[in-house]
């Protein structure tokens, strides 16, 4: 672009040392879209954006344009069949100042949720890979299939399993268990009991929560250099907790942090477990009422989609502090 | 020297307490596991049976045939359910396979302008749960006009992040001089994708199979959302419906054998793959 000279018919420049001094830099500032140049780039690169295209056409499609358009939609009144009337703040002030559904069981519940399954769950998770790194080879992999089976199962093929272990009747298996020991006097509904849910909602979520995330804790502890820990105890690393916290978890920072996003996603998708449990859409009471079941709520059983969206776009906004905070625990400064 | 210092360090009491007591936890954390093993084989009598019996002591194929069987006369048969998730498992599996793979290899491999951009996208999109913004999603599909479709439920599952960044990682440890050695020698981009960069990325190939396809055939909600002919939905959904409102309880044995179908694929693919699986995920770290 520098060097390009604008030769116009009929000027004459050789006696004129001087040029249009006011015209120059206005012709130069002129933003002139380069399409010649970022086709041949794009021709260039085609092969790369060819390979890309399958991936990416359903990433804008499924991932990017729904985000865009929740937040979009947050902004207005929408009921699906009417078109979507633009409200400003409106919904955002709603949720926050009126909806006491969200305010009093949705938020509370889902902050309480999230903390157990997702931090505490995570630590779980290390704990139980970092035990299973310490047996010989030969038993690892049978522990670990173990461990890992019930997330593999799935939420929906386990239903059966959850419904008839804390069935709410004498046959119930921890009702049974707990009478036979003496533990409770009478049966328990677990599942319709709002004192209950919300822990039977986080115990059986974590239980079913050892998946990728934990295969890639558990692969990491064997990337983690054994030299290390030879070099620790001559620094004078005397217990084992001290090794785990300074030579452990600094080496697989990578495997942390990919784990972590794991454990995100797996905490945000876990909402359907309370409609699992107990076969309903909204729990007893709003007892296991979480963020998800309260989009659905808005979404598929009010069709109030504006609002419901709104109530997306906080989770998602959520989510994205969690994403941030992980990235800040485990996140690798340079030169590490 | 070393090696009998860990011998004696394995011994020590404490060590084989904790050992001891992993045991147990394993086992415990394995137990829905072999409940719904046992369940999926009781007769009808023994299910709700007092004093409830964790293991079934008469193993009857009652549950199966049921569920093949019986519910054959209704609308909608299970065979059909099962036919659609067969259908959409394999069409998923094969296209995420291929769009991954491909994304990953020029993303590791290739230097373009968006390339920062797309990556971005990426990493931020890994903690992306599609249950939050099912609404726009819904809207989406039907704005394409796919749903009742497979397209519909093949189409939205190709968007994976996860499987493209586990991908990429394990491509990103194939030398770069293997790949320019090929382009010298005159070799293809096609050819260099599929001749050598795919054979050793096998077993983040078989990783990603196996992710998907544990999503995949788990997934309850394509059907529940996008899906509103019942022909077109998916075991997942069909379970659900055994399992949930005045089905739950005569609906058990039924769901029972249905969870065990659920869950067998997926075990007999990771028991094949573990060894594969284990070696990806070392890769797997967020650098």
């Amino acid at each position: 672009m520098k060097d390009m000279t604008i030769v116009r018919p009929g000027a004459n420049p050789a006696p004129l040392p001087k040029p249009a001094p006011d015209r120059k830099p206005r012709l130069r500032r002129v933003p002139v879209p380069d399409v010649k140049g970022v086709l041949a780039t794009l021709w260039k690169e085609r092969l790369a954006y060819l390979f890309l295209a399958p991936f990416l056409i359903s990433f804008v499609a499924f991932i990017l344009v729904p985000v865009a358009l929740a937040l979009l939609m947050s902004f207005t009144s929408y009921d699906a069949f009417n078109v979507p009337r633009f409200v400003g703040f409106d919904n955002f002030i709603a949720l926050i100042t009126q909806d006491t559904i969200f305010m009093k069981y949705a938020l509370p519940n889902t902050l309480k949720f999230a903390f157990f399954v997702g931090p505490l769950g995570y630590a779980l998770s290390f704990f139980i890979a970092w035990l299973i790194y310490q047996l010989p080879k030969a038993i690892r992999d049978v522990v670990t299939l173990a461990v890992y089976a019930p997330s593999m199962a799935g939420g929906v093929a386990l239903t059966v399993v959850w419904q008839a272990a804390f069935s709410g009747d004498y046959v119930g298996y921890i009702n049974h268990f707990m009478l036979k020991y003496g533990m409770i006097s009478k049966p328990v509904l677990w599942l319709q009991d709002p004192k209950y849910l919300l822990i039977i909602m986080i115990v059986v979520t974590i239980w079913m929560s050892f998946g990728v995330g934990f295969l890639s804790l558990l692969a990491g502890l064997d990337t983690v250099n054994k030299e290390l820990y030879e070099a620790g105890k001559i620094d004078g690393i005397s217990s084992r907790l001290q090794e785990v916290y300074y030579i452990t978890i600094p080496s697989m920072k990578p495997q942390m942090l990919f784990s972590a996003v794991m454990a995100i996603v797996g905490t945000l998708k876990a909402g359907a477990i309370s409609v699992q449990l107990t076969g309903m859409p909204i729990t007893p009471s709003y007892s296991g009422h979480l963020i998800l079941n309260h989009i659905d709520d808005y979404a598929f059983i009010r069709f109030e989609l504006g609002y419901a969206s709104t109530v997306s776009i906080v989770l998602l906004a959520m989510s994205y502090f969690a994403l941030k905070l992980s990235y800040r625990l485990f996140g690798q400064k340079e030169g590490e | 020297m070393n090696a009998l210092m860990t011998q004696v360090r394995r011994l020590t009491l404490f060590e084989t307490l904790l050992l001891a007591g992993l045991l147990l936890l394993a086992a415990f954390l394995a137990l829905p596991i072999v409940f719904i093993v046992n369940h999926a084989f009781k007769p009808y009598n023994e299910m709700f049976q007092f004093p409830p019996t964790f293991l079934v002591r008469e193993p009857t194929l009652s549950n199966f045939y049921d569920l093949f069987l019986r519910s054959s006369a209704s609308i909608v048969p299970f065979s059909r359910y099962l036919f659609n998730s067969l259908i959409v498992s394999a069409a998923t599996l094969a296209a995420v396979i291929v769009s991954s793979s491909m994304a990953a290899y020029v993303l590791s491999k290739y230097r373009f302008s968006l390339k920062k951009a797309v990556m971005a996208m990426i990493m931020l999109s890994l903690m992306f749960a599609p249950e939050t913004v099912a609404i726009p999603r819904y809207l989406i599909i039907s704005w394409l006009n796919i749903n009742n479709t497979y397209f519909g439920h093949v189409l939205p599952f190709i968007a994976s992040p996860v499987a493209v960044f586990l991908m990429k990682q394990f491509v990103d440890q194939i030398p770069n001089e293997l790949v320019e050695a090929a382009k010298v020698e005159g070799a293809s981009e096609v050819r260099i994708f599929l001749r050598i960069v795919m054979p050793l990325a096998m077993p983040a190939l078989a990783t990603i199979a196996i992710i998907t396809f544990q999503s995949v055939w788990s997934d309850g909600q394509s059907s529940t959302l996008f899906m509103q002919d019942e022909t077109m939905k998916t075991l997942p959904y069909y379970i659900m419906t055994l399992t949930s409102g005045v089905n739950a309880v005569a609906g058990q044995g039924m769901a029972a054998a249905a969870g065990l179908l659920m869950f067998l694929p997926n075990l007999v693919i990771f028991l094949f793959a573990q060894k594969r699986i284990m070696e990806t995920m070392v890769h797997s770290g967020v650098k």
